[in-house]
């Protein structure tokens, strides 16, 4: 394998990690207007992410400043191009980023309830940006022979984008769902896993929906089939097996079952997009491969050398964390929120 | 107004808004590592009530700092995507080695400090937050280490039509970075120590909690004094590097057209006349420039005409003189708070000393306002740097004016400029009502409730209390 597809595959593995950690914290955060009846409630929910999803966030962080050393001209493409939405995507982050810290310090009932709606807004936000932008950028956008793009608002949000975002939001919210009824104790628990099961069939539709437009509005199928056919099946039966462990109180598993479908998903984009950064709608000359925007080689080995040795240890750390914070948060404990 | 003009606006406000938690962050941290330290070590209560106490401010500032950091992350490719397409790959790699090595570190061990109180041992405690206090130090040498690469650009050669990196060691040991990076540090933990020092100021001054106060004070005293200091030296380094690297930042700094005599003289105050290309009425310290530059009493340093003729049969046709007169003010401003700062540090430790803090009111109630002190000179201090670099985004290698997005219109950037500067501006006014609140509350915990957590792998509700 080139170094320059290694990188590629890295990028993806940090945006398929951020989806899986960041995944459930998104749908965390949804869950304190869906399912949280009162304030009790929401503390003990933000009390399950308290601890990591600050962490979970530089996921994000760490894979747009990989972009940026290891492939420029996507870096400069993608964020340019898509400069509404990533606008709407970081003042969301703002704000849900804040609210944690916010919302306990003051005790008045219209403050916190401020703070509450930015952490709903905020999470809700993200997950539908990212969703539009991996399925536009499949779909492939108007790039010139310079490799600007200049995308009108339709070329960015239309059917199958929209229905794309959607889908990641609700595989967020189930993904925090099963999360969540594996992190806290009681009723809140139970509620967790009816509402889970509540929303699984709209779920399951909206991925069912997405991947019959993929075919009709992408040319992956056409490329990545031999890839693609047999992932989606998986998913399809994975997601099958998701409602036996909803009903059978699988806790454990039907959260490792929306994490791997999330991650599935995510990696989808990436298998399709391949070789090409950017997919030009106006010719396909116009396409970006990553071996146009690639870096340097020189550079590629030092980042290389230097993520070979780091990963394993932020890794080691991060396993060590969710270990520290493995018990259910419960009514009594000392929130911090 | 044009997207190029936009783009220059958002990033200067958007950064040097940053720049405010930033440097706060960075110093409390370690203000917050020592205290702990002494309660692990000393165990006496008032510590473990100190480092509980200015944790909060610490908590809501990294809070702002973090999200704040977010938007830098992407702007480059934003607004500046020729930028970002033509160093990205010498200019991009620190970036990223940032997050792995340092945006990680940080976040994941504060999160461990912050909820790990009553689950880890007291020790590994204490471990996670000196790594979040190297963790932000990381951070500020990586982004130090990109930012010295636009100053003073190393380790790259030109092809593909663009700069890549072919020395990695160059990169790390340019000499803009091994100057500016101390003193932004130490910079940093000056903004942390007058911060702690004006609030216990506060406090001693209206007699509520002396003692705990007092304490505080004196640790914060220390740290104010030694940065002090070391900052004086290290912007003198600053100095020393921008003679040979970047006079033309240096003369303009000085407001210098001409060449100077031999030995030059440091100019306290001038009036610069740009149109002509004069400054009158200066008042000269004499030697010191030479001093400043050189490390010596003698020397001449060369004017902006004589770099701006330079430069034009260098690189062709154009102005390559400076905004002079922001440049100028600025460095006074900065240079002119860390005299004030070592002043005011070495005093208060001095009455300290004599254990007279507390009748000392004039001197307490100085030291309120003074917190602003160090906040005003890192910002002046990045102007200085950055305005002085115009009208190059890297220098001697592209100008601003052709790093800029061709494909974002002036309205989107004007939009963003507006969503942006909103929120910012929401975010500071909570972040100001917050902390006032808590100094008003003072140093008392609420009264908390008794703890107990379950295992996650056991089926049923049953509960084990821990306490
Ligand atoms: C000298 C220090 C320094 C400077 C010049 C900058 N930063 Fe910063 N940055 C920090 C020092 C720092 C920090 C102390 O490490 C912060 C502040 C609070 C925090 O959580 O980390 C941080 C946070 C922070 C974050 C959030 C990290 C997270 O998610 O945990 C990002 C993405 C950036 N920064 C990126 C940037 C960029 C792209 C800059 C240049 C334009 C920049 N920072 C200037
Ligand atoms: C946090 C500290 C920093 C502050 C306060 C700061 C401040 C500024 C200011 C005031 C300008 C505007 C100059 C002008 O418009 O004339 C500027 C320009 C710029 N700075 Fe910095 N800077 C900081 C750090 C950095 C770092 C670390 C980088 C790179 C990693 C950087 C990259 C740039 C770029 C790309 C520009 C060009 C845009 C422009 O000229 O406006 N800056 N900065
Ligand atoms: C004691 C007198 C001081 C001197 C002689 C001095 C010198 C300098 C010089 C020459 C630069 C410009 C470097 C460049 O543009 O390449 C600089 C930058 C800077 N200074 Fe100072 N400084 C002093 C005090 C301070 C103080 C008190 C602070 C803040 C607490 C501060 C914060 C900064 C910052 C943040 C920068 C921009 C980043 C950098 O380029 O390092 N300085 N200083």
């Amino acid at each position: 394998m080139l170094l320059s597809e290694l990188w590629f595959l890295l990028i993806g593995v940090l945006f398929v990690g951020f989806m899986f950690l960041e995944g459930f914290d998104f749908g965390v955060g949804m869950s304190t207007r869906f399912l949280a009846k009162n304030d009790l409630d929401r503390r003990m929910l933000i009390q399950t992410i308290g601890p990591t999803w600050a962490a979970n966030e530089v996921w994000l962080v760490t894979a747009v400043g990989a972009m940026f050393a290891a492939f420029p001209h996507w870096y400069a493409t993608l964020l340019s191009g898509y400069y509404m939405p990533v606008i709407v995507l970081l003042l969301a982050l703002i704000a849900r980023g804040v609210s944690f810290e916010f919302r306990d310090r003051v005790e008045s009932e219209r403050w916190v309830k401020t703070w509450d709606w930015s952490i709903f807004i905020g999470s809700i936000f993200p997950p539908f940006i990212l969703g539009l932008t991996f399925a536009s950028l499949i779909k492939g956008l108007p790039i010139d022979a310079d490799m600007n793009m200049y995308a009108g608002f339709f070329d960015i949000v239309n059917t199958y984008t929209v229905v794309g975002g959607l889908t990641f939001v609700a595989l967020s919210y189930l993904h925090g769902l099963t999360f969540i009824s594996l992190k806290t104790v009681g009723t809140l628990r139970t509620r967790a896993r009816k509402e889970a099961q509540k929303w699984y069939a709209i779920t399951g539709g909206l991925v069912f929906w997405f991947i019959i437009l993929t075919v009709f509005y992408t040319e992956a199928f056409s490329a990545k089939g031999p890839i693609l056919i047999p992932l989606y099946i998986l998913v399809g039966i994975l997601y099958g097996a998701l409602m036996l462990l909803l009903r059978n109180k699988k806790e454990g598993f039907s959260f490792t079952v929306t994490g791997i479908i999330l991650i599935m998903i995510t990696a989808s984009f990436f298998i399709a997009l391949f070789p090409n950064v950017m997919i030009s709608s106006l010719d396909v000359a116009h396409n970006i491969t990553i071996y146009e925007a690639v870096s340097g080689d020189y550079s590629l080995r030092i980042m290389t050398i230097v993520a070979a040795t780091m990963i394993p240890v932020v890794l080691g750390y991060t396993f060590w964390t969710y270990y520290v914070f493995r018990k259910r948060v419960s009514k009594k404990e000392n929130l911090n929120y | 107004m044009d997207a190029l003009m936009l783009a220059r606006i958002q990033f200067a406000s958007t950064t040097l808004f940053h720049f405010i938690f930033v440097p706060l962050s960075i110093g409390l941290a370690l203000l917050i590592a020592i205290m702990q330290t002494m309660y692990v070590f000393k165990k006496e209560e008032i510590y473990l009530k100190m480092t509980k106490f200015w944790s909060i401010f610490f908590l809501i500032n990294f809070a702002i700092g973090v999200v704040t950091g977010i938007f830098q992350e992407f702007q480059f490719g934003m607004n500046w995507s020729t930028y970002s397409r033509f160093v990205g790959d010498i200019f991009g790699a620190p970036l990223a080695l940032e997050a792995l090595l340092a945006f990680f570190l940080e976040a994941t061990f504060i999160g461990l400090w912050v909820f790990g109180r009553d689950k880890l041992p007291e020790k590994i405690h204490l471990a996670c937050i000196w790594l979040v206090s190297i963790g932000t130090m990381l951070s500020a040498f990586w982004i130090m280490a990109a930012n010295s690469f636009m100053h003073n650009p190393v380790g790259f050669v030109l092809q593909n039509g663009r700069a890549e990196m072919n020395d990695f060691l160059a990169l790390l040991s340019n000499e803009k970075l091994w100057v500016a990076f101390p003193h932004t540090v130490l910079g940093s933990f000056a903004t942390g120590a007058f911060f702690i020092i004006g609030v216990s100021a506060w406090y001693i001054f209206r007699k509520r909690d002396v003692d705990f106060f007092k304490r505080s004070m004196n640790i914060a005293l220390v740290v104010g004094l030694l940065s002090g200091l070391g900052i004086a030296f290290t912007g003198h380094s600053q100095a020393t590097y921008l003679m040979h690297a970047q006079p033309m930042k240096m003369a303009a700094a000085e407001g210098l057209w001409e060449d100077s005599g031999d030995p030059a003289a440091w100019t306290v105050v001038t009036s610069i006349d740009v149109e002509n290309k004069t400054s009158s009425n200066r008042i000269d310290i004499p030697y010191l420039l030479s001093y400043l530059a050189y490390g010596k009493f003698s020397g001449k340093v060369e004017g902006m005409n004589t770099l701006q003729e330079k430069y034009v049969l260098q690189y062709g046709d154009g102005n390559y003189v400076p905004p002079v007169k922001t440049t100028f003010w600025s460095f006074r401003i900065m240079a002119g708070t860390g005299g004030v700062l070592i002043v005011l540090s070495a005093f208060g430790l001095l009455l300290s000393f004599r254990k007279k803090l507390e009748t000392s009111t004039k001197y307490l109630k100085f030291m309120v306002p003074a917190i602003f002190l160090p906040f005003i000179g890192n910002s002046f201090g990045w102007i200085m740097s950055e305005i002085g670099r115009q009208p190059w985004v890297v220098n001697g290698l592209m100008k601003t004016a052709d790093a800029v997005s061709p494909n974002v219109s002036a309205g989107k950037v004007l939009f963003s400029l507006i969503t942006f500067s909103t929120i910012y501006l929401i975010l500071g006014l909570v972040m100001v009502y917050l902390f006032i609140r808590v100094i008003k509350q003072g140093p008392h915990e609420k009264v908390k409730e008794d703890v107990s957590t379950s295992d996650p792998f056991e089926t049923g509700e049953m509960q084990h209390a821990t306490k």
